[in-house]
């Protein structure tokens, strides 16, 4: 146990383990210091001085965000000086920023504005120093307004040491410091993945996701065209901390919203998940049993991921499952089967996702694959935090809403397709119809805890009819390096593959702490949002993917069975490298 | 060592002629004989600046702005063994040579002469006789040396810091990061006296169980660079670097790092990530670059003066280097004399030495024999000290106090012509051009400061500009992230203490006492005294003097463009300026 120190915080006695910063530890007695460049999620850049502190016996005030309390230390944090100095550095930070949060994608919801209105701050004290930098909208799935841009340096951490993609970095020094793409390039350009952690993190408008609400208001008004949505499996989880309630599940009240919203049909990406597990599975099978492929399979339903695979490790194409993402899986069955049974003219169907995640906005128009139902399989991307903010503008009390059910033959679910949102959750699900598709039996106990929870990678061995199959689940993209550097090291070797099967997620937490969230996720937020997932699936009758009868159906009716030459061709894609990129 | 060493170097700003007047020392030294008894030596630096052609007869005789007709009459003098009096500088008594000891009087490429002049010695008594770390750092304490580089924290006490952390790495690094304007001492001991550095890294390692050491130096110096490179391998070549040294078990690497020219890299933190190959940007201590510095290994930096100093103190004993200085300020400190002083260059003073000795004893007094104004120390970080406190002790503790520090020791004479608006004005834009950018106080305060600085400067003050400057201040100096920023506000702050009449001249008589801020000062021709030459009105090229020789010439100051032309061209002072 750690050593614990004694020290005082506006005169009242604590103690806290060593090594507490005096924030944490003010906290713990009830004291707010504000901050405004620290993320609960992040380590301290320690960049805007907010946070300052009197020391009893230095002159010197320190930062609270990281700095240790140590042994009887004696510290203030409010008196006159202090809230005018930071007052003064608010204003200072004022000075240097746009200012116009009417017209701001994140009015209400930015820290800056809120810290600024807790100081009461009611003029622009100082001269304005105008930066002139331009928008960049270039991967129409991120967009970055470097004039906005408070230089806390949360962005370049996640995308650098968080995310290891290096996309984006400081620029310049002193006033001219900006964040940019590293070389002054346009972001398409760059090596971004699209994963968004950095608008998720970001605390002002300067980093947002691309706004696409407009596009699915237009399509609704438009009579011609036949509206269709899905819901991620993340977003149930996450769209209530928008309304006040985290942690609730909001599948029920999420149909009927939509339903209201004017969508013809309301369908659920948990059902895609459900297939992309049959054909996941039946590949894992083909590979563990045929050796068609190389092991280990490696899982491909997080586009970032992709992306970032065909960037940096192209070497790993050959073990990359080939199927697509869940929602581009709906996408391609609601212009085909769908459109089929129901007898609905396929061009008119205007398919829209609700996603945790930025870079499906990216995906949907990736390669000529994602064309597979002969039109764009999805049409419009939006966030769950762009989703929120339609559901302000629609004037639907969202949380009093009654519950309703999925449409058919589309919607149904089996607990397996849910817990695809968090990390681990597709190897859960996968597991539980691989050991099927193997053994030919179901199993007794479903759950596979040594793949849930937020360390950072998980490796685990299941028992499938006697086989060891040993497994991996990676998400942040800093952690993926270890993995497939084992799977390297023992190519090279020559010697077995230490894993059958690998699970790659690019945001930490997987899809509930996607890019697209609503703000301010931390690791506990992240645990809250998982736990609604595995409460879905354990109240499920049906938690085995290959159970769900509707996918039954889905195999009877049209695609044959996993695999099959028309589940490649709708269901399956290729990748390419882009070596441009490589290390 | 019988051969008598001459050291030559033209410091005009204008052209150096060091090539040439080399040649006519060569012939002067044939014609009389002494080619092989004397040697003529180009240096790069030899300690002034702008002071004509410099002739040192080593070891302690100095000639400024000599001319090409007074070299026969000084190698007359060498050849006798006397001093041309009417030529040479006055002796500097008052100067005490611990840090620059062997600048200007060895060979700065030669392991030997160092050698002979005590060189290395300082090692093998803390490997052989001191032995321990214990020992060696005690040693330091009983000297009471402070960090040359600007804060004057203890040296011991950083040592002993990384002696006692267990681990296993750790590094020692000297910051040749010089960066302050018109600061130069690192640069020529690194020049001058390089060995002297590289004993003081290997002492320090020894003393904190460091087994590797980084010189970070600025790609600016590359004599520097050069020269510690070439002490370094001497060193490898005579086993005083590398494995076992001189047969001990103490084992030691140095390496050169070079600095890109950011001025925050010569902070520790930002210097570390900077050696790190990363953005050379600071980061918020604790934890200190001892505990986890370089690569997250307990770390010691010390500044390149402050090394310089160890080896002597090893060698003489931490108590004989106590006996000089004051009570809290040990040893000798090197300033850079520059500004309006009629003797520029490094002088190395005991701490405890007042400005006005170091200014009119050492300095010559002020140039053209003008009245002095104030005293600026400490550079971008420092202030001005008003003449009234020019019998002021030089030690950390006394600068302070005045509102300004000691810093790397640049010391800037200004005189009746300087303005304190423009010197304030001239220093924030040092800050703002260097500020990295990474904290908001620092990056929008500094160039806030200087928008008003420039306002009040230009004619577009307001009075409550005042307050503003003194909010910005405040609030970079307490919430600023690094030195850099914590001090950028210390040249208007220290300014505005003693100087605030000068900003309300600015700000509410549009004036500029001094006569230094352009935008304020206005043209006029005084009839009494002008002769109708018309050479004001040939030479005004913004066509704002208009006239005739018959009728005379009048200013028009809405056209003037204040470039001072007529000013500088009229022969009969018939130009007002005001």
């Amino acid at each position: 146990m750690a050593k614990s120190i004694q020290a005082k915080i506006n005169d009242i006695l604590l103690r806290v383990p060593e090594g507490t910063t005096i924030l944490e530890a003010a906290k713990s007695v009830q004291i707010k210091i504000p901050t405004l460049c620290k993320h609960a999620d992040l380590p301290p850049s320690a960049s805007c001085g907010i946070c300052i502190v009197r020391v009893k016996g230095s002159n010197k005030m320190l930062r609270a965000c990281c700095t240790p309390l140590e042994e009887n230390m004696e510290i203030t944090t409010h008196d006159p000086e202090i809230v005018s100095i930071r007052r003064s550095v608010l204003e200072l930070i004022l000075s240097n920023h746009p200012n116009d949060c009417l017209i701001c994608g994140r009015n209400n919801n930015c820290e800056l504005q809120k810290l600024v209105a807790d100081f009461g701050i009611s003029e622009e004290y100082f001269p304005k120093i105008k930066r002139d930098l331009p928008k960049d909208d270039s991967t129409k799935a991120i967009v970055l307004e470097p004039e906005k841009c408070i230089l806390c340096g949360r962005c370049i951490y996640v995308c650098q040491d968080m995310q290891d993609v290096w996309a984006l970095s400081f620029l310049q020094r002193g006033i001219k410091t900006r964040f940019s793409p590293a070389g002054d390039i346009q972001l398409s350009e760059s090596p971004c993945i699209k994963c968004g952690q950095c608008s998720a993190h970001c605390p002002t408008g300067a980093i947002l996701e691309y706004y696409d609400t407009p596009k699915v208001w237009k399509a609704l008004q438009d009579p011609d065209k036949y509206c269709v949505v899905q819901i991620a499996p993340a977003v149930r989880a996450s769209i209530g901390e928008a309304f006040g309630y985290p942690g609730k599940n909001f599948t029920g009240k999420l149909y009927a919203l939509l339903r209201r919203l004017g969508f013809k049909a309301v369908f659920d990406t948990n059902f895609a998940a459900d297939v992309t597990i049959m054909e996941e599975a039946s590949e894992l099978e083909q590979r563990l049993i045929k050796g068609t492929k190389p092991l280990p399979l490696i899982t491909t339903c997080c586009p970032s991921w992709v992306d970032f695979m065909e960037k940096f490790h192209t070497d790993m194409i050959e073990h990359f499952s080939s199927c697509k993402s869940p929602h581009e899986i709906l996408g391609v069955l609601s212009k085909t089967y769908y459109a089929q049974k129901n007898n609905i003219d396929p061009s008119k169907i205007v398919m829209v996702s609700i996603m945790p995640c930025t870079s499906k906005k990216y995906e949907i128009t990736r390669s000529d694959e994602m064309h597979a139902s002969g039109f764009q399989d999805v049409d419009i991307v939006l966030t769950t935090r762009e989703l929120a903010g339609m559901i302000k503008q629609a004037g639907i009390d969202f949380t009093n809403l009654p519950d309703e059910e999925s449409d058919t033959i589309l919607g149904e679910y089996a607990g397996a397709g849910t817990i695809f949102g968090a990390t681990g959750g597709v190897m859960e699900a996968a597991v539980r119809t691989a050991n099927y598709f193997i053994t030919g039996k179901e199993l007794s106990k479903v759950d596979v805890e040594a793949v849930r929870g937020l360390d950072k990678v998980k490796e685990a061995e299941v028992d499938i009819g006697g086989k060891k199959i040993r497994v991996a689940v990676a998400h942040g993209m800093a952690n993926v390096e270890y993995v497939l550097n084992k799977v390297r090291e023992a190519k090279k070797a020559g010697k077995e593959t230490p894993y059958h099967f690998i699970e790659v997620m690019a945001c930490p937490g997987g899809c509930i702490g996607g890019g697209g969230q609503p703000y301010m996720v931390t690791d506990e937020v992240r645990m809250m949002r998982a736990k609604v997932l595995y409460e879905d699936d354990k109240a499920k009758q049906v938690r085995c993917s290959h159970q769900n009868p509707y996918v039954k159906r889905l195999y009877k009716e049209f695609l044959e069975k996993p695999l099959s030459e028309k589940s490649e061709k709708l269901l399956h894609t290729t990748y390419k490298g882009v070596p441009i990129y490589r290390r | 060592m019988d051969k008598k060493i001459i050291y030559i170097k033209d410091t005009s700003f204008a052209l150096d002629r060091t090539k040439d007047v080399h040649a006519i020392l060569l012939n002067g030294l044939r014609d009389r004989g002494m080619q092989d008894s004397v040697q003529a030596v180009r240096v790069a630096d030899i300690g002034a600046y702008n002071q004509g052609v410099v002739v040192k007869v080593l070891p302690d005789t100095t000639y400024y702005g000599v001319k090409d007709e007074d070299l026969g009459r000084i190698l007359d003098a060498v050849k006798q063994g006397t001093v041309v009096k009417e030529l040479a500088a006055r002796k500097e008594p008052r100067q005490l040579r611990i840090v620059l000891r062997n600048c200007g009087v060895i060979d700065p490429e030669s392991i030997e002469e160092y050698m002979a002049n005590e060189g290395y010695q300082a090692i093998k008594k803390v490997l052989f006789d001191l032995k321990t770390q214990d020992n060696t750092i005690d040693e330091m304490k009983k000297s009471g040396l402070r960090g040359r580089g600007g804060a004057g924290y203890p040296t011991w006490m950083k040592w002993n810091f990384a002696k006692k952390m267990a681990s296993d790495q750790k590094y020692v690094i000297c910051n040749g990061d010089e960066g302050d304007p018109g600061a130069y001492m690192d640069r020529s001991v690194l020049e001058g006296d390089p060995h002297s550095v590289v004993e003081g890294m290997m002492i320090a390692g020894f003393s904190v169980g460091a087994s590797v050491g980084y010189f970070y130096i600025r790609a600016e110096y590359p004599l520097a660079v050069e020269r510690i490179q070439k002490a370094i391998d001497q060193c490898y070549a005579n086993g005083l670097l590398g494995k076992n040294i001189l047969g001990s078990d103490f084992n030691f690497d140095l390496e050169i790092r070079l600095g890109a020219g950011a001025f925050v890299c010569g902070e520790e933190t930002a210097l570390i990530a900077s050696i790190e190959g990363k953005r050379g940007a600071p980061h918020p201590r604790p934890p200190y670059p001892s505990v986890k510095g370089l690569w997250d290994k307990p770390t010691v930096i010390n500044n390149v003066e402050t090394l310089a100093n160890v080896a002597y103190i090893i060698n003489r004993g931490g108590d004989a280097f106590a006996k000089v200085g004051t009570q809290t300020s040990k040893g000798t400190k090197v300033f850079a004399l520059t500004g309006k002083v009629k003797n520029s260059g490094l002088v190395e003073v005991p701490m405890g030495t007042t400005i006005r000795e170091i200014v009119f004893d050492i300095g010559g007094g002020v140039y053209k024999n003008k009245n002095i104004k104030a005293v600026q120390t400490g550079g971008p970080s420092g202030g001005v000290i008003p003449k009234d406190f020019l019998d002021t002790p030089v030690d950390y503790e006394n600068l302070q106090k005045l509102g300004s520090i000691m810093g790397s020791g640049g010391m800037i004479v200004m005189d009746e012509d300087d303005c304190m608006v423009d010197i304030a004005r001239f220093y924030q834009r040092f800050c703002f051009d260097e500020s990295c950018g990474k904290c908001s106080p620092c990056r929008i305060g500094t160039a806030q400061m200087l928008g008003f600085l420039s306002k009040i400067a230009e004619g577009r003050g307001e009075i409550g500009d005042l307050d503003n400057l003194r909010r910005i201040a405040q609030s970079m100096q307490r919430a600023a992230l690094c030195g850099l920023g914590q001090t950028a506000p210390n040249p208007v702050i220290s300014t505005l203490r003693y100087y605030e009449d000068e900003y309300r001249v600015h700000i509410l008589d549009k004036k500029c006492p001094s006569k230094k801020c352009r935008d304020l000062l206005s043209y006029k021709i005084i009839p009494e005294k002008c002769k109708k030459c018309g050479l004001c009105f040939m030479n005004c090229e913004a066509k704002a003097i208009t006239g005739n020789k018959d009728d005379g010439y009048i200013i028009d100051m809405n056209k003037c463009v204040r470039c001072g032309r007529c000013f500088e061209v009229c022969k009969f002072k018939a130009v007002g300026k005001e």
